[in-house]
């Protein structure tokens, strides 16, 4: 009797411990985040935040390099976007960018070392638009931004290409075309943070403009033919996003309504203009580059790499942790030359 | 020497196994000859079988049986007919009811088409097993009470699958066939229509249901707690109050001042299970139909306490200069 009861006891201990092994283990930070007794609350797992700091420190500044001399476009041959810089500047930047994006190349990563002017490389071709990308997002993009600004750094990390980002998913279904459909959801995904919600809800939202907002705005039926599958691809790009900014839902809206705007935190109204930053962005910069890239850079439905929440943030809620790093490099805040300027110079 | 304990026991009380009463006219043979099974005796009767089955009972199977497949192969194809990856995925695997653009028309197969004939197929299948349940009840000359709670979780899923996306004029509002996937389901419904806290006969069907779970725990632990008197032979002590009802009553009369009688408890426990998904269907029928946002709704309504912001005032970008940065 006493045999049976322990050895029923030590089982279900063991599959209390198989099945908890799937958890993230206690203790967690919870902090309040809004009015008490609402709810309001951000959990933070402390073990997480130490992983991620490693790659949230900016790095080093280069000392400031004079601005006087002779400009960088008359030292140098076929510099388009940064002509305005003196060649010191131009220099220092160059030598930042290679850190940033192509610590291990150097600058036959971009550059054809036998002429550095020449664009052979759509790597470079990439690159000078990259530049006016990030000057783009710092001036005309602070509502999101802020004085914080973004650098290559913010996304690259030391990669060649950032870490996260994007491509259409294949659609078409598996086996069968009968049978099977899966309706671009229902597969565990990390795009949506493992959860079987619509899993490509970018191309919807940040490439195209369809519909987040799919709540009732009024208490009875009024016209909104929102439905409930509708409201699953807006799941599933606040999961990203709440996943990407390794933060709850709560960070942005209030627990009440996930509709209502008031007693709403602050953070809501500029993720608001995330995600149309990110939509221009993937506009005007990602998608037209699509004849530069090379066949293998390119997805699995043939389009070019675009942003998302996660490209900047990676996991924490500032990039970087709200590190000023284009204080630094003030050449890359203001917007000096636009797409229609840019010629490309084969030789 | 076995000992009976009353929460975990060893000891299992077997008989010589029993067909049960000779059938009437028009009815079946039952299948299969009965046998002893340990491990179903720990928790039950320990024989198993004969059952009876029946032409509704047949037919319900061959429906649910072909309602089941329909989902598993529609998995079993999402995943290219790969078996791991089916064992692996399954929780997230689902047949999605079809897209909002085909309304209540029929959409093609593998847009939703095999939904809606999973669905119908399982509908089918689940009336015939209530028919079967209400024959069996009747012609063991009992009340129809287990049939007629039945009905309380058919109510739920027809509203869910049926009554509520017919009234909608859509489909795509019913709830896809998965287990993550109807999780999610639940959650967008929630935020479509404005959090379904704020539903009053939601609130009602979480009262019902969080009130089963607590009659059965004080019921059971009731009874369990009198076995040493007989207690659990409740039907006898309804007409023929012995001690253990005694003992009972009185607990729960000293403890919280009343008590319900050896007979009402199951009364009790019957309206609070049935009414849980009752009064949930009913939620469910209302949301989207008469009700588009149950926040607002209970603002309006003021059931809703404003509360004070402690953030600085935000507004809607969108509102503002146009939606432009």
């Amino acid at each position: 009797m006493k045999a049976m009861t322990s050895r029923f006891l030590s089982w279900t201990l063991l599959g209390a411990v198989i099945v908890l092994s799937g958890c993230e283990r206690p203790p967690m930070l919870s902090e309040q985040h809004g009015y008490r007794g609402t709810g309001m609350v951000q959990v933070k797992n402390p073990r997480t935040l130490e992983d991620q700091a490693a790659n949230n420190v900016a790095p080093f500044a280069l000392p400031p390099a004079p601005t006087d001399g002779p400009r960088a476009s008359q030292v140098y041959k076929n510099v388009q976007v940064l002509g305005g810089l003196s060649s010191a500047q131009f220099t220092r930047l160059m030598v930042s960018m290679t850190s940033w994006v192509a610590p291990n190349e150097g600058c036959v990563y971009c550059h054809n070392p036998a002429n550095f002017a020449e664009d052979v490389k759509y790597t470079k071709v990439v690159a000078r638009r990259m530049i006016q990308m990030t000057q783009h997002v710092n001036s005309d993009w602070s509502k999101h931004v802020g004085s914080t600004g973004v650098t290559c750094y913010t996304c690259h990390r030391g990669n060649n290409i950032p870490q996260q980002v994007w491509f259409k998913k294949d659609t078409s279904p598996m086996g069968a075309d009968f049978i099977g459909d899966r309706a671009g959801q229902n597969e565990p995904a990390p795009s949506v943070g493992l959860s079987s919600l619509p899993n490509d809800p970018f191309t919807p939202f940040l490439l195209g403009s369809d519909d987040i907002r799919v709540g009732g705005t009024t208490a009875l039926p009024h016209d909104n033919r929102h439905s409930i599958k509708q409201a699953e691809w807006t799941y599933g790009l606040m999961t990203h996003m709440a996943t990407s900014l390794g933060v709850n839902c709560t960070f942005c809206h209030n627990t009440r309504s996930f509709v209502s705007w008031e007693g709403n935190p602050p953070q809501r109204a500029t993720a608001w203009y995330g995600i149309r930053m990110a939509r221009d962005l993937n506009m005007q910069y990602m998608e037209p580059l699509l004849a530069t890239f090379p066949q293998h850079r390119l997805g699995e439905t043939g389009d070019v790499a675009k942003v998302y929440c996660a490209t900047c943030h990676q996991g924490a809620n500032k990039p970087l942790y709200g590190a000023k790093m284009l204080d630094s490099y003030p050449e890359l805040k203001s917007i000096t030359s636009s797409a229609a300027e840019v010629k490309i110079s084969k030789r | 020497m076995p000992q009976y304990q009353n929460l975990f026991t060893t000891v299992q009380v077997t008989g010589p196994v029993s067909d049960g009463i000779p059938l009437g006219r028009a009815n079946d043979p039952r299948l299969g000859k009965p046998f002893l099974f340990h491990l179903a005796g720990r928790l039950g009767n320990a024989q198993i079988g004969p059952v009876y089955l029946g032409s509704l009972g047949v037919a319900s199977l061959i429906l649910g049986i072909l309602s089941f497949n329909i989902i598993g192969m529609n998995m079993l194809a999402s995943v290219n007919f790969d078996p791991v990856q089916f064992i692996r995925q399954l929780f997230w695997l689902a047949l999605e009811p079809p897209a909002p653009q085909y309304g209540l028309h029929m959409p093609p197969l593998n847009q939703g088409g095999w939904w809606l004939m999973a669905g119908f197929f399982l509908t089918l299948s689940i009336l015939l097993w209530w028919a079967r349940t209400y024959r069996r009840a009747r012609e063991l000359g009992m009340g129809t009470h287990v049939p007629w709670a039945f009905v309380g979780a058919i109510w739920l899923f027809l509203v869910l699958g049926l009554f509520r996306p017919v009234l909608m004029g859509c489909w795509c509002e019913a709830v896809p066939f998965g287990i993550f996937p109807h999780l999610d389901w639940t959650a967008a419904f929630s935020l479509r229509y404005g959090n379904l806290f704020y539903n009053p006969f939601h609130a009602l069907s979480i009262v019902f249901l969080y009130g089963s779970v607590l009659l059965f725990a004080m019921h059971g632990a009731t009874i369990l707690a009198v076995s040493r008197y007989g207690g659990e032979r409740e039907i006898e002590q309804i007409v023929d109050r012995g001690t253990a009802s005694e003992r009972a009553a009185l607990f729960w009369r000293w403890t919280m001042g009343f008590n319900a009688t050896m007979e009402s408890i199951h009364r009790w426990a019957w309206w609070f299970a049935v009414l849980c998904p009752l009064v949930g269907g009913i939620g469910i029928l209302l949301t989207g139909t008469v009700v588009d946002n149950w926040y607002l709704w209970a603002v309006k309504h003021g059931v809703a306490p404003p509360y004070p912001n402690v953030f600085p005032n935000v507004v809607d970008p969108a509102i503002l200069n146009g939606g432009k940065p």
